[in-house]
């Protein structure tokens, strides 16, 4: 490719500037709404500010004072445990379609790929305003088709219960996002070498033998892209308990306080954009950090 | 016992049957369970939208009564109708500057989006082409900034970039919204990614024929990537019509607001009238819906690209 371009006269050299020009929207973007607010953010952290106009110099009491808050470490567990509970039930179901699909004719494949995609067309705010009436008790479609199928939770109080209120997002998301991880997996498994599978299975490998030595290793790529993908977006969990719970706070006891809804209330709701920015930094730390980790821990398990 | 189970028992029935018969039946079962598993999926996926659309159209005094839709017998009786609509359309709304037709809110979303995404993929394209088609000193910093700036969540910059809305003066103006929408750093990835692949004689054959630079992408490079331009427009339409929190915080001024923050207020206005919000969201939901079905083929293609040629 570089070869190409040196080689030819008078090519894009004759015009020094030109990329220069073309790249200047973004240069003059990425200085004003990204450079420029970072390092005022990390201005921000170290000050107490009281609406636009006054601050004062606080050192890390902004970060002091949200380790030390119960409500930083609510939002904490209720944020991980659902990314966890995401990646757990999701992931494995979507990869489970993503199969399903995988063999399947192209005409179904393209049908059924459409309709489990579809709730991802839907913005988080506008699914929180559905689901906080199809939770409802009694009357709500959910109540009613878990009473239908099992004899269950046709009473339950889903958006009202502290212990359901987490469980009730992660079913939300669970309908939202398994057909958009199914599409990556899809991907993936379209490019698994068909022959070695073959292969695998006239050597007399088990269905899940081959699953677990063939496919698996070859989807690994995606699946890391996947699984840190649902990390971080579950991190930043806000829209959809704030539509659920009806712009109304985070649910009893906090329940559905995430950590974006907690740098929310900081932010906005009490004025103060200091510690509003501290948690942006803890957040910030929390996503990379875990990005990093989960590219090592998936790094480890190449060398074996 | 419920209907769902029977249905359930049924397809388990016909598996057994299948897998007993020797010869072709063995063969076609697991073919068939695919297919019931796959139906149960899009089953359970698209409950949520029919319930909605049925919602939209029942009458209050029936909404809590029928799960779905009342017998066909009461249907033109008035107990499907659209109420809910003309309700939301003639809503004498809590803004103080007097009422605010439903209508006004779609067009907002509409403007927003449409604005949006113009601009967005223009920037867009004109970067990820200046970092596909030239060689030039600073271009593995800028590209390593670009990657550096994606790790980063937006929320962090949300507190300082209020602050800056705040000092530009942009508070309750579309400003806040479309400018620091104007261009991602996604985008311009995707167009590198796709522009990579025109090949240069075209380029050079256009530079030797006295095309001007600006020409060579917006006439040539532009037109090559059409997928991934079709699919990158509805990503970025449908981020900023779903976008709820900067709207949130930037506008005021209720006849200004977008769809979700409009819904969102409405949830928690009309807490009885559950037909109303739902006849909005229905609203709300028609317009990506329309697009994606228009671009649904690039869009999958244009979502994975980033992922396959990493």
């Amino acid at each position: 490719m570089s070869a190409n371009i040196k080689k030819s006269k008078g090519g894009p050299d004759r015009h020094p500037l030109a990329p220069w020009m073309f790249l200047a929207p973004y240069l003059i973007y990425a200085a004003v709404f990204f450079v420029y607010p970072l390092l005022y953010a990390a201005w921000l952290a170290f000050h107490q500010t009281d609406g636009p106009q006054a601050s004062v110099f606080v050192g890390l009491g902004n970060f002091k004072f949200v380790f030390s808050d119960p409500r930083f470490y609510k939002a904490l567990t209720n944020t991980t445990i659902y990314a966890i509970a995401s990646i757990c039930i999701q992931l494995p179901i979507a990869l489970g379609l993503a199969m399903l699909l995988n063999n399947s004719n192209s005409r179904m494949k393209g049908a059924f790929r459409l309709m489990i995609f579809s709730p991802n067309l839907v913005g988080q705010i506008f699914v929180g305003v559905m689901f906080a009436v199809i939770f409802t008790p009694h009357y709500g479609l959910f109540n009613k088709g878990l009473d239908a199928l099992i004899g269950w939770g046709l009473e339950e109080q889903w958006l009202q219960n502290p212990d359901l209120l987490l469980p009730a997002l992660i079913i939300i998301s669970l309908w939202m996002y398994v057909g958009y991880n199914m599409i990556y997996f899809l991907a993936g498994l379209q490019s698994v070498d068909k022959q070695l599978i073959e292969a695998a299975q006239i050597d007399g490998a088990s269905s899940w033998q081959t699953f677990l030595h063939i496919t698996l290793p070859q989807i690994k790529p995606i699946a890391i892209f996947v699984v840190i993908m649902s990390t971080i977006g579950s991190y930043q969990l806000f829209d959809l308990p704030f539509a659920l719970m009806k712009g109304q706070g985070f649910g009893p006891g906090d329940s559905a306080l995430t950590i974006v809804g907690y740098l929310y209330d900081w932010g906005f709701n009490v004025g103060d954009l200091g510690t509003a920015a501290a948690i942006g930094w803890v957040l910030a730390v929390i996503i990379f950090t875990i990005s990093i980790l989960q590219l090592k821990v998936t790094r480890a398990y190449d060398v074996d | 016992m419920h209907t769902v189970h029977w249905v359930l028992i049924a397809a388990a029935v016909i598996y057994i049957v299948l897998r007993l018969i020797p010869g072709k039946g063995w063969k076609i079962a697991p073919a068939y369970l695919r297919v019931v598993l796959l139906c149960m999926a899009a089953f359970l996926t698209l409950t949520p939208f029919i319930w909605l659309i049925c919602s939209a159209f029942k009458d209050k005094t029936i909404m809590m009564q029928y799960t779905f839709l009342p017998p066909v017998s009461d249907w033109f009786n008035g107990a499907l109708n659209l109420d809910n609509f003309k309700h939301l359309v003639n809503v004498k709304d809590i803004s103080p500057q007097g009422p605010v037709s439903f209508w006004q809110y779609i067009v907002n979303s509409i403007f927003l989006s449409c604005t949006i995404t113009t601009i967005n993929i223009f920037f867009s394209s004109m970067a990820g082409y200046a970092l596909a088609k030239y060689r030039f000193r600073g271009r593995n910093i800028i590209a390593f900034v670009m990657i550096g700036s994606m790790m980063f969540p937006s929320m962090l910059l949300l507190a300082p970039l209020f602050e800056m809305i705040y000092k530009f003066g942009w508070m309750d103006s579309y400003l806040a919204l479309i400018v620091p929408g104007a261009i991602t750093v996604f985008g311009i990835f995707l167009f590198r990614q796709a522009m990579v692949g025109v090949p240069n004689s075209l380029l050079e054959s256009a530079r030797v024929d006295g095309a001007s630079e600006f020409r060579i992408y917006w006439e040539i490079t532009l037109p090559l990537v059409r997928p991934i331009t079709a699919a990158y427009c509805l990503i970025t339409f449908l981020g900023t019509w779903n976008a709820f929190l900067q709207p949130q915080i930037f506008v005021q001024t209720q006849s200004k607001l977008p769809l979700p923050v409009v819904l969102n207020q409405y949830i928690g206005l009309y807490v009885q009238e559950y037909g109303i919000f739902l006849a909005g969201t229905l609203l709300a939901i028609i317009p990506p819906a329309i697009l994606f079905f228009i671009l649904q083929k690039e869009f999958v293609a244009g979502l994975t690209s980033g992922a396959t040629k990493g």
